[in-house]
C-alpha cells in the first residue's frame, strides 16, 4: 500500500535517475549477476561483461520502464501491459527473479544516493518495485 | 565447512574494521523495523515504534541494534566455524525468541543496504557479493537449532 506521500517520493526520485538510467541498470544488473550467477543463464545472448555495450542498454531499458511506471503508478498494469506480454510469453523468466534484481537496485541506489536513501525512501521504493513485479508476472499463467 | 577465497576473507575483515558499529547496528535495526514493520511485533516492550522518525530516536532500538552488531563481529572472529561460535544463539532466537527465521533475510538485506550507502561506489558487486556470502552463512548458522 503507497501512501500519496511516497508515491510522490517514488515519482521525484526516479525522475532524478532517468538521465543516468544506463549507469544504475547496468549497475543493478552487473551486482545481481555477482551475487546470483543462475541469473545469468537468462543472458546468455548477451555480452554482461563490465561496461559492454548490451549491459548498458539494458540496464537503460530496465530503469527506464522502471521510471515511466513511477510517473503514474495507479496505472501500473496499463502501462505494463506490453511488458507484461513480453515477460510472460516470450523472456519466461522465473519471477523470484525479480525479487533478486530488485534487491540488487536498491543496493545500486544506496551506493548512489548514499544518506539520501533513507529507510523511509527505501520502504517506499521496495514496495513500488514489489508491486512492479508483480504486475509484470500477472499474465504468466 | 564454508570455503572462503582470500578475497571473500579480506573483504569481510575490511568492512568490518573500518564501519562504526554503535552507528552501523542501530541504523540497520531502525531500518529493519521501518522497511518491514511486522518485524515490530518482536520488540513490544520497546515502546514507541510508531513513525519513521520515532523508530530512529528509540533508545532501546539503537542499544539492542549495538548488541546485534556486536554479535555478527564474533562470526567476523570466527569465520572459519560460524556454526559453532552461534550454536546457542540459534537456540535462544528458536527457544525463547520464537523469531521467525525468514526474518534474518530481511535484517540481513537492511545491513547490507547501510553498508552499501556508507561504502558507495567502493561497495562493488563483488565485494556485494563476498558480504551477502557471509551474512548467508550467519542466517544459515542461526537457522541451525531450529526444530
Amino acid at each position: 500500500m503507497l501512501s500519496k506521500k511516497e508515491k510522490k517520493l517514488i515519482k521525484e526520485i526516479w525522475e532524478r535517475l532517468t538521465p543516468v538510467a544506463e549507469d544504475i541498470g547496468s549497475d543493478a544488473l552487473l551486482r545481481m549477476f555477482a551475487s546470483y550467477p543462475g541469473t545469468k543463464t537468462y543472458f546468455s545472448h548477451l555480452d554482461i561483461s563490465p561496461g559492454s555495450a548490451h549491459l548498458y542498454s539494458h540496464g537503460k531499458k530496465i530503469v527506464l520502464a522502471i521510471a515511466e511506471g513511477a510517473k503514474d503508478i495507479s496505472q501500473l498494469t496499463v502501462t505494463l501491459a506490453p511488458l507484461q506480454t513480453l515477460h510472460a510469453y516470450q523472456l519466461r523468466i522465473d519471477p523470484t527473479n525479480f525479487k533478486l534484481l530488485s534487491h540488487c537496485m536498491l543496493v545500486t541506489l544506496a551506493c548512489y544516493l548514499g544518506e539520501e536513501f533513507t529507510p523511509v525512501a527505501h520502504a517506499a521504493i521496495d514496495k513500488y518495485l514489489s508491486a512492479f513485479a508483480a504486475v509484470l508476472s500477472e499474465k504468466y499463467r | 565447512m564454508v570455503q572462503w577465497t582470500d578475497f571473500e576473507r579480506a573483504t569481510i575483515q575490511d568492512i568490518f574494521s573500518k564501519i562504526d558499529s554503535a552507528v552501523v547496528g542501530p541504523a540497520a535495526l531502525s531500518r529493519c523495523l521501518i522497511v518491514y514493520p511486522w518485524t515490530q511485533r518482536y520488540f513490544g516492550s520497546f515502546g514507541n515504534l510508531y513513525n519513521a522518525a520515532a523508530i530512529t530516536s528509540n533508545p532501546k532500538v539503537a542499544a539492542h541494534g549495538k548488541v546485534v552488531l556486536a554479535g555478527l563481529e564474533r562470526a567476523v572472529k570466527n569465520m572459519d566455524d560460524i556454526k559453532t561460535t552461534y550454536k546457542d544463539l540459534s537456540a535462544l532466537h528458536s527457544e525463547k525468541l520464537h523469531v521467525d527465521p525468514d526474518n534474518f533475510n530481511l535484517l540481513a538485506d537492511c545491513l547490507t543496504i547501510v553498508i552499501a550507502s556508507q561504502m558507495g561506489q567502493a561497495f562493488t558487486p563483488d565485494v556485494q557479493a563476498a558480504f551477502q556470502k557471509f551474512l548467508a552463512v550467519v542466517v544459515a548458522s542461526l537457522r541451525k537449532q531450529y526444530h
